[in-house]
């Protein structure tokens, strides 16, 4: 079935599908710092490079010797060898001498170049080894902050692409511009000792390809990435409409969504086109000039044979030369190219490498005591998100404390800074004024990986990593044994529904497994991070999608766990937090209100509102009929 | 934590892994040649059969002046300047030709390239589409089993390899042209010399055909070991808040190590495999010019064999090794583009779910009243979704579905909407049976909002107008207040003209559920379908909420699959189902009077209806 569209009926313009903001990877760039770091990785393999770089220069006088050879070859069969004249026995022996030089060039050629390509190869891979393990580390050492404010997106094209255009430098960059210099100079050198003038016409065509070549590589790098730039527009109108099918189905949309893909569809064909045209365009006229060039050494060379200037073995080692340069002179425009490619890339992967994460662990952070027991204090905290906006702060004075086998609980409206407590405790955010401690030590002067063992955060949104199900709840303590996953989730009230899964605890879930329902995910997190041994408990708003019955089994079971532990309660559900120690009620930053469940009920304020609000429960009508 | 028992732990290996376990794998190579799927993919040709021949003259003849050029090398110095009359006349003639043929190759060149290249960036395009405007009209079951990122490597990848099979086959004909033509030539202009010389052809032949598995397999590994290292990548980036969290950093620092090095070690036995070919085939090389040297130079000392002769043969041995390995990787292009060709044909061969019938009408006065009457549907023949249900909305009634998953809720919104056609009974919106009203009529008569509310990239403004071009700034504004919405949107940094992130994650979900509401509400839909949101969330977005329903139901007739007490208890009935067949009806008080399923739905769980099966 075809779905035609008519433009025509389509008055009103369709919205333009937005480009995402990006830098300019198409820049033509030239930064010999970055091109220079690069180089420096590869001399970190200093025999490696050495190999490859005297195997490149080997390879280069090979392929100058050959073309020389071919030419004596065509001489000795005349009966000419330099500047005299054979009998033919002679002749024949110096052909039998000429041919086996030529063999033996030729596999040495073959095997210097192999030897040149897997070694710049291999150095490239070296490299891009090197990078993948630093940028993952680096990754992983960036703050949240960091996190918070890149888009995934980009991270990933840096790590993947931009990796990617580094590691071919050294193949593509180094080695071929010393192959190209030894071949251009030392081969120009060999023709000028032939026959200067002659030699001058036969190199005519490689200053006009390298840089016709060259401009072309460049703008047709340009349009490459325009291209990816409306492809990737493509795929995001795809994407969507596939993932939102229904909703074009619902709004019978589908002319309107076929127009809108015809519309960024015509623009990347448009692109398409003129990037064929600026391809086929510049490969056929660097042919063409070639082929002139050949031309012309026939013409000329052809009457320097007949003048006796030179022989016709030398003209054939004219032409043959030509025909062997041909190939590396078209690849100086991807050489140019390279440097571009590696300009952009290697500074876009060095700005991630090189930068510090805002949150380090202090130079003599001590250990946390074997038996500590939490006690949380938070000292007129105040911090923000973003760089001190003075006048709305996410949290402004805040000061509690909470004793091991007490509970807290945080209430406010969206926005009002509760999870933000939650965030700054493991330092996934560090306050701007203020302090926390644990135990007496402020969280700053604690070992970063020990802090984050000892408060296990359950996140509002818990993360699924594909994998099964056991991996998932072990993430936190990898080395757990079976019957400690199986307590975590039956505390969880999740081992039920585990156990009717298809594999149990090893069916697969997240992103390409099965799919659990938000009620089941939370539940999965609370299984998680109660595995590992740790000293605070902070549900961040752990239970909103679990149903208010399981919740209650959830907390009774859990209550062992809490007796020596100081927990925290993020909610909005008041059920959820109220048969907490102590509640705080937070709007705009502020605590606004604190006290039992008893205390703030009496207190006739914002909690009791919003008490009656959610035990109600009802709006009247919602249709007026 | 006890030291000991931490070092005793370690022992083991941890139960922890990076990166998915199973990236998806399709397969990557299928026969050379499917006759089938080359006759489909020619439907597509088609359309560019004329082009695609001028193209193919191209080829022939770039390929014949490519041969030429050393037969006219020869000819030079066999005729002017050996032979019986040589001299500079003769020069000059031969190099005008030789001018000739270069411009010919030039223009050639041109026209195989460019035309080639055209088409098959045409076809790319044209694929594209027709399966883009497939999956626009296929069965929603379809869709709803088939993950889009399968959807999306078919749109992508598979027609790129198509458009490469094209490129390639013609090029491949040029290829073997070329080859055979050398072949000719040599063997044309002596035939003894030629004979020999080529014997290093099935030489390289055969040494490519016992490499290309080997060489294949290194690559692949290569191929997935990239994308296994990747996926990790991916994975580090988008979990990093539980891995920080959870301190995983060193784990996965180590897991992730072992994968860039198996990833490594597959590069580096790819590129070894890669470039064991050069000295082969240089040796091969080698071997030719030495027969061509020692025999040919010979005969030409004993004047059996002209000196341009050898010189032409010196020419083509530096040539003939090409055609050879482009064939060969052309032949594994061809058996890619054969298996993407059977995937992408799978995706056009997906039946349609409903089409409309011939003399479909569109819905112009009607009073805005649905009917089920006695319908029956089953998604697989043997297990019933709904039973002979039957039921009535009037105009301007607000109905309430309510039931335990899976017991057909969605499926009678789906059927109401026609996402697909009833086994038996009818529907009838208006007194229209739908099967006899037009697809986009009934979507211009029965607006939906879904559970999740989805948004579009684009501004808020492009959401709320959504299809309806014809909505006026005015219109979306006051579809926002009435919302209320409004106050929000202007809040936002460029107010309707902001942009929303990866589908308005920028937005809250209460946020993004009144946008949905305020689209619908621009689409003015006589008759609403609403499903509401399962997922939590907080009491004062579930006030908003409720609030922006009675206004969006207004005047509306409306089916609603709630899930909150405080809809359900607001509509005029409620129909209570369960395994297909509607139990209960009447409204709330009643309900809960009569004392059936749903008043011990509603005593179980004064809050809201879900997670109960």
């Amino acid at each position: 079935m075809t779905v035609s569209v008519n433009h025509s009926e389509n008055p009103a313009p369709l919205p333009l599908v937005p480009r995402s903001a990006r830098i300019n990877r198409a820049a033509i760039g030239f930064d010999s710092r970055t091109l220079l770091r690069i180089s420096r990785m590869a001399f970190d393999h200093p025999w490696r490079m050495t190999l490859a770089i005297v195997a490149t220069i080997l390879a280069a006088i090979a392929q100058i010797v050959i073309p020389r050879l071919i030419g004596d070859a065509v001489d000795n069969a005349q009966g000419i060898l330099g500047d005299l004249s054979l009998s033919e026995t002679s002749a024949s022996n110096a052909l039998v001498i000429t041919a086996w030089w030529l063999f033996a060039v030729s596999v040495f050629r073959g095997l210097v170049t192999m030897v040149q390509n897997y070694q710049g190869e291999a150095v490239g891979h070296l490299i891009g080894y090197r990078l993948r393990l630093d940028y993952y580390a680096k990754l992983q050492q960036l703050s949240f902050r960091y996190h918070d404010q890149t888009h995934t997106g980009d991270v990933m094209t840096r790590g993947i692409l931009d990796i990617e255009g580094i590691r071919q430098w050294v193949h593509t960059g180094i080695l071929r511009i010393i192959l190209l210099v030894v071949l251009i100079f030392g081969g120009g050198a060999m023709l000028v000792s032939l026959d200067s003038s002659l030699a001058l016409v036969a190199l005519a065509f490689v200053p006009l390809v390298a840089v016709g070549a060259s401009l072309a590589r460049l703008k047709l790098r340009a349009l490459w990435y325009a291209l990816q730039e409306e492809l990737s527009v493509l795929t995001r109108v795809m994407e969507e409409n596939l993932g939102g099918i229904r909703v074009v189905r619902a709004f019978a949309a589908v002319r309107f969504e076929l127009a809108r893909f015809d519309q960024i569809s015509s623009i990347a064909r448009h692109i398409t086109q003129n990037r064929i045209w600026v391809f086929v365009a510049s490969t056929t006229a660097m042919t063409f000039s070639f082929f002139l060039s050949m031309g012309l050494v026939l013409w000329i060379g052809g009457e320097h044979v007949l003048s006796g200037r030179i022989t016709v073995g030398e003209l054939a080692t004219f032409l043959t030369f030509m025909t062997i340069l041909q190939q590396p002179v078209r690849q100086i425009a991807w050489m140019v190219n390279s440097i571009a490619r590696t300009s952009t890339c290697g500074s876009r992967v060095f700005e991630i490498l090189d930068m510090d994460s805002d949150i380090r662990e202090h130079q003599d952070a001590v250990t946390i005591p074997k038996d500590a027991k939490g006690t949380i204090r938070f000292e007129g905290v105040s911090f923000d998100y973003y760089d001190h906006n003075k006048e709305a702060l996410t949290l402004t004075d805040i000061s509690f404390e909470i004793e091991p086998g007490k509970v807290l609980g945080i209430v406010g409206p969206p926005g009002s800074g509760k999870s933000t407590i939650a965030n700054l405790i493991p330092r996934f955010y560090d306050v701007d004024e203020g302090r926390i401690t644990i135990a007496g030590i402020n969280v700053k002067n604690f070992r970063l990986p020990e802090l984050r063992r000892f408060v296990s955060v359950v996140q509002q949104d818990a993360f699924l990593f594909t994998s099964a199900v056991d991996t998932n709840i072990a993430y936190g303590d990898p080395w757990a044994d079976r019957s400690a996953i199986r307590q975590a989730t039956e505390t969880a009230q999740l081992h039920q529904y585990i156990n009717q899964l298809p594999d149990t605890y090893n069916t697969l879930i997240g992103e390409r497994g099965v799919s659990l329902s938000g009620g089941q995910r939370q539940r999965l997190a609370i299984a998680r991070s109660i595995l590992p041994e740790s000293g605070v408990l902070v549900f961040d708003d752990a239970t909103a999608a679990v149903d208010a019955g399981t919740e209650l089994q959830i907390r009774q079971s859990l209550s062992k766990h809490m007796e020596a532990r100081a927990t925290i309660i993020v909610a909005h559900r008041l059920s959820s937090l109220a048969h907490a120690d102590e509640i705080l009620f937070l709007d705009q930053g502020r605590i606004i209100e604190r006290g039992s469940h008893e205390e703030l009920v009496a207190l006739g304020g914002r909690y009791a509102n919003l008490l009656a609000l959610q035990t109600t429960g009802t709006q009247g009508h919602i249709s007026e009929s | 934590m006890n030291n000991t028992s931490s070092q005793e732990k370690q022992k083991q290996e941890p139960l922890a892994v990076v990166g998915s376990q199973d990236a998806f794998e399709e397969e990557m190579f299928g026969a050379a040649f499917d006759g089938e799927i080359l006759r489909r993919f020619w439907a597509f040709i088609k359309p560019y059969k004329r082009t695609l021949f001028i193209a193919m003259i191209g080829v022939l003849v770039f390929t014949s002046t490519q041969i030429s050029i050393p037969l006219l090398i020869r000819f030079a110095i066999d005729n002017a300047l050996f032979g019986d009359q040589p001299g500079l006349e003769l020069l000059h003639i031969i190099v005008i030709g030789f001018f000739v043929v270069v411009v010919i190759n030039y223009l050639a060149n041109m026209v195989q390239e460019f035309l080639v290249g055209r088409v098959a960036g045409n076809l790319l395009f044209d694929l594209r589409r027709a399966m883009y405007a497939h999956l626009q009209v296929v069965s929603l079951s379809f869709m709803d089993k088939t993950e889009v990122g399968r959807l999306m490597s078919r749109l992508q990848g598979d027609v790129n390899s198509l458009q490469e099979f094209l490129e390639t086959s013609i090029f491949a004909l040029g290829d073997l042209v070329l080859l055979i033509g050398i072949c000719t030539v040599l063997l044309w202009l002596d035939l003894r010399l030629g004979l020999l010389t080529l014997t290093v052809v099935p030489a390289l032949l055969i040494v490519r055909i016992v490499w290309l598995p080997y060489a294949r397999k290194a690559f692949l590994t290569a191929r997935e070991t990239s994308s296994t290292v990747n996926g990790a990548l991916a994975e580090n980036v988008h979990g990093i808040r539980a891995i920080q969290s959870m301190s995983r950093e060193q784990l996965n620092y180590q897991l992730f190590g072992e994968k860039v090095k198996a990833n490594l070690t597959a590069h580096l036995r790819a590129s070894q495999l890669s470039n064991m070919m050069v000295p082969i085939v240089d040796t091969l090389t080698g071997l030719a010019m030495v027969i061509v040297v020692l025999i040919g130079g010979d005969m030409v000392l004993d004047g059996n064999l002209e000196l341009g002769v050898m010189v032409a043969f010196l020419f083509y041995i530096q040539r003939f090794f090409d055609p050879i390995r482009s064939l060969t990787i052309q032949y594994s292009i061809m058996q890619r583009a054969m298996a993407s060709g059977q995937r992408i044909f799978e995706v056009l061969d997906v039946p349609l779910a409903v089409q409309d019938n011939p003399n479909a009408i569109t819905l112009n006065q009607h009073d805005g009243s649905v009917e089920f009457d006695n319908v029956s549907f089953a998604y697989e023949a043997d297990r019933p979704v709904l039973k002979e249900i039957s039921f009535r909305v009037d105009a301007g009634e607000v109905v309430a579905l309510v039931g335990p998953t899976g017991s057909g809720k969605t499926s009678v919104i789906s059927l109401l909407h026609r996402f697909y056609d009833v086994d038996s009974g009818s529907i009838r919106i208006g007194g229209h049976n739908v099967r006899d009203i037009a697809l986009d009529s009934i979507g211009a008569e029965v607006g939906m909002v879904l559970q999740e509310p989805f948004l579009f990239s684009g501004t808020v403004r492009d959401n709320i107008r959504y299809h309806t071009l014809t909505a006026t700034r005015e219109d979306i504004e006051s579809a926002a207040k009435t919302v209320g919405a409004h106050d929000f949107i202007c809040a936002l940094p460029l107010g309707y003209d902001t942009e929303l992130d990866q589908r308005g994650s920028n937005l809250s979900l209460g946020q993004r559920q009144l946008i949905s509401f305020a689209r619908a509400l621009v689409a003015d839909t006589r008759i609403l379908i609403l499903d509401e949101a399962t997922a939590n969330i907080d009491s004062y977005t579930e006030r908003e909420i409720q609030q922006a329903l009675v206004q969006l139901l207004r005047g509306r007739t409306a089916i609603i699959i709630a899930h909150r007490l405080a809809t359900i208890r607001g509509a005029d009935r409620i129909l209570v189902l369960r395994d297909g067949e509607i139990i209960e009806q009447g409204n709330h008080d009643s309900l809960v009077a009569d004392e059936g399923l749903y008043a011990r739905l509603y005593k179980l769980n004064q809050g809201s209806f879900d997670d109960y099966t």
